[in-house]
């Protein structure tokens, strides 16, 4: 049913007529400029987000170095916010999500067996005018009064009233993200419905499309309604308005519910295609189809309804009525259900599976269960009652990062490692692969599990001084974190040198891998599917 | 690409096109809708902009509630800003007055306006002001002060789980906002 047997099925003539098929494409900068391939595009989106991942590491860096110890030592607390708003800000909007929207450009045409994106010109300038929107949000850290300090959340008042007067660039920063993922967002649905093989019916989907295809509907969801609260910021700040303002009539509480009506749903757009890789990884290394299919494509769409309804859990400590904590606490539980099924299915795919343990499947199995653990510390702070004792401590930061470094990112780190035979033609190093991944893997853990133990003993987050008896556990955390930082550097190490040669990859070189992807020559040819394969 | 594609591809964009804009409208949408949500269901704090009449018959004498009152500056005002008594007990429906003492620490005229909120937010609808220095702007010369009064009374249905109301009252400075509409003389020294 879930095309297991798809590229038996293929008929194995297309493939030889692609290289035969090209025209001339320029070379050098120019190709890179005015690109409209979706395999350049998407390695562009992928540099592009690695590059981010560096810069907001380094930022990190920075936080964890002033944490090292308890006082101020190295910056200033005005710069120790900016590091922290900066840093998540080019986290989730410049690694995370340009990750995703790179592998979805190389990995969505291949996978319907299309020929490129539906888009493709708009496809260049949506990836294009990324880098200005980050070039704007980085220098604005050097003009007078500094940058963005307000935190990734850029509550009001915070980001009105006490804001530096580069929030303008901020917010300005903020419109050329929103207007690229949107465009992203459209691309993506157009190719999926417009763009799919004959015979590639919905439930034949590969999960990556499918959870993608939610994505996408979530991103247009939601980036217009980030792009009006930026808006509401910039009027409120310089034209007088008072959205947020009580003393014209607006109300900040308001801020912050309409910030997590996008805030929310964007963790699951930061979490879905995730789903989708784990979901093709899992099963090739098990040599086992996917176990529940349908409950995976089922429970990925409860997850994106759902996350429209669980805005507030993110406010319960600002005073709203019983009802509406006890109606946010259950809506937020109930997402775990579906969160559930997942795991299980995975689990379930894992069973009795012959398991093999290369490097895209280690980072599969780290993710299943680091995942899980942050799903764990989530439903801890859906509780309201126990929330009002976590809340903007340490404990939040533990839960977003063992959802979003070793979830999200984990399954990025995978995907890279799965489908590099397929981008470059040759083999990763597996030995270095799986340093990366023990590295990895054992400082995420030193990072940031005991930052559960410092936000239940009341270590407030965003704060660049503690008090004394927080000192051990914060020297612990900091020297994961530069353990963690450092070892990033091997998978650009390893990257490279895949790319410049190794071991030629086979069409194929999982021998449980499924899917269009595979039956097409490794590197795969510039223009893939110009004839649609048969899907049967 | 065939017309009948690019046809459904254009179509398609269109629509998600749509969607976007309608999404951008409805983020500003929110904000009518929070404060007709919050005003109707009563769940933010905020109470009645004007001056309540006095509707209570009875004093519920059966039963005693804790006022307390808080008052606190935003940033830019230079204005000390203190209640007269930080907290009384009432019974529903009894009229109290109290005052605010505000003064001008700067060597400028400024005009201030005092945002209150009420504490539990459900408690709002019930904590009703016959006079309150809230109603209006306040502007004082340069170092000079003035006594504010409130005038209120808790009314006799409040819930039955709600013993203690907070008046919370920010102060802004409004000066260049320029909002002109009947600026209050602070008056009595
Ligand atoms: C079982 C699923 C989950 C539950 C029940 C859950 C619950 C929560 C709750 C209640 C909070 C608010 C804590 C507070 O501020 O006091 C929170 C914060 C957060 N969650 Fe989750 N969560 C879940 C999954 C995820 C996932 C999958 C992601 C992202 C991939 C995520 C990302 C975040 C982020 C980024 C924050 C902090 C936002 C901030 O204040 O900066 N969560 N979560
Ligand atoms: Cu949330």
């Amino acid at each position: 049913m879930n095309a297991i047997t798809r590229e038996a099925d293929m008929d194995a003539t297309h493939i030889g007529e692609h290289s035969t098929h090209h025209e001339e494409h320029p070379t050098g900068i120019k190709r890179w400029l005015f690109t409209t391939n979706h395999k350049d595009i998407g390695t562009l989106y992928l540099w592009f987000s690695f590059i981010m991942f560096l810069t907001g590491g380094a930022m990190a860096m920075v936080i964890r170095a002033e944490l090292f110890q308890p006082g101020l030592q190295l910056v200033e607390p005005n710069f120790f916010n900016q590091m922290t708003t900066v840093h998540g800000l080019i986290m989730v909007f410049g690694a995370v999500m340009p990750a995703f929207t790179g592998l979805a450009n190389w990995l969505i045409p291949m996978m319907i067996g299309a020929p490129d994106m539906a888009l493709p010109r708009m496809n260049n300038w949506s990836f294009w005018i990324l880098p200005f929107a980050f070039a704007i949000l980085i220098s604005s850290l050097f003009m007078e009064g500094g940058g963005p300090n307000f935190g990734w959340t850029f509550y009001a008042p915070l980001s009105t009233a006490y804001s530096p007067d580069s929030t303008a660039l901020f917010v300005f920063s903020v419109h050329i993200m929103g207007i690229s993922s949107i465009m992203g967002a459209i691309n993506v649905i157009v190719t999926i419905v417009n763009m799919r093989a004959p015979g590639m019916s919905w439930m034949k989907l590969p999960l990556f499309v499918w959870t993608w295809l939610i994505t996408a509907f979530l991103l247009i969801a939601v980036m217009p309604v980030l792009a009006g609260t930026v808006t509401m910021v910039l009027t409120d700040k310089f034209f007088g308005t008072s959205f947020f303002d009580a003393a014209g009539g607006g109300d900040p509480v308001m801020f912050q519910h309409i910030f997590w009506f996008f805030g929310h749903p964007e963790v699951y757009i930061m979490i879905l295609p995730s789903f989708g890789i784990i979901s093709a990884i899992v099963p090739a290394f098990s040599r086992k189809k996917l176990f529940g299919y349908s409950s995976m494509v089922y429970a990925t769409a409860s997850i994106a309804i759902l996350s429209f309804l669980v805005w507030a859990h993110h406010m319960f400590t600002t005073g709203m009525p019983v009802f509406a904590e006890l109606f946010f606490m259950y809506c937020t539980m109930l997402i775990a259900v579906p969160t559930g099924v997942k795991v299980f299915n995975w689990v379930a795919t894992l069973w009795r599976g012959s398991l093999t343990f290369e490097t895209p499947m280690l980072f599969a199995l780290a993710f299943i269960i680091l995942f899980t653990i942050g799903g764990f510390s989530g439903l801890m702070l859906a509780i309201t009652p126990v929330d009002f004792q976590y809340h903007d401590t340490y404990f939040v930061v533990a839960h977003f990062h063992y959802v979003l470094v070793s979830g999200a990112i984990f399954s990025i780190m995978a995907a890279a490692y799965y489908w590099l035979p397929k981008w470059t033609g040759h083999m990763y190093s597996e030995k270095l692969g799986k340093l990366h991944f023990w590295c990895s893997v054992i400082s995420v853990n030193v990072l940031f599990f005991p930052m559960h133990f410092l936000g239940l003993a009341g270590m407030p987050r965003r704060i660049p001084d503690y008090s004394i008896q927080f000192a051990d556990v914060n020297q612990i955390v900091s020297i994961g974190g530069f353990a963690f930082g450092l070892s990033q550097l091997i998978f650009l190490v390893v990257v490279i040198k895949c790319i410049r040669g190794g071991e030629p990859a086979p069409n194929k070189p999982w021998d449980g891998a499924e899917g269009l992807e595979w039956t097409l020559p490794s590197p795969a040819p510039y223009h893939s599917f110009s004839t649609p394969p048969e899907v049967k | 690409m065939t017309d009948a594609k690019a046809y459904s591809n254009r179509k398609l964009i269109g629509l998600l096109l749509l969607g976007c804009v309608g999404m951008f409208g409805f983020g500003f949408a929110l904000v009518p809708l929070y404060d007709v949500l919050c005003e109707k269901l009563g769940i933010n704090g905020k109470t009645q902009s004007t001056a309540a009449e006095y509707k209570a018959v009875t004093i519920d004498t059966s039963r005693t509630v804790t006022v307390e009152f808080m008052a606190q500056t935003q940033k830019d005002m230079p204005w000390v800003f203190a209640p007269e008594m930080k907290r009384i007990q009432v019974h529903p429906g009894e009229v109290i007055r109290t005052q605010f003492h505000a003064k001008n620490l700067s060597a400028q005229q400024i005009v201030g306006q005092a945002i209150p909120s009420v504490s539990p937010g459900q408690g709002a609808a019930y904590f009703h002001k016959t006079e309150c220095f809230c109603f209006n702007q306040q502007k004082l010369d340069a170092n000079a002060n003035a006594q504010l009064p409130l005038i209120f009374y808790v009314d006799t249905e409040l819930p039955e789980q709600i013993s203690t109301l907070t008046l919370s009252y920010t102060l802004y400075n409004i000066t260049d906002k320029g909002y002109v509409d009947d600026v209050e003389q602070g008056a009595a020294k």
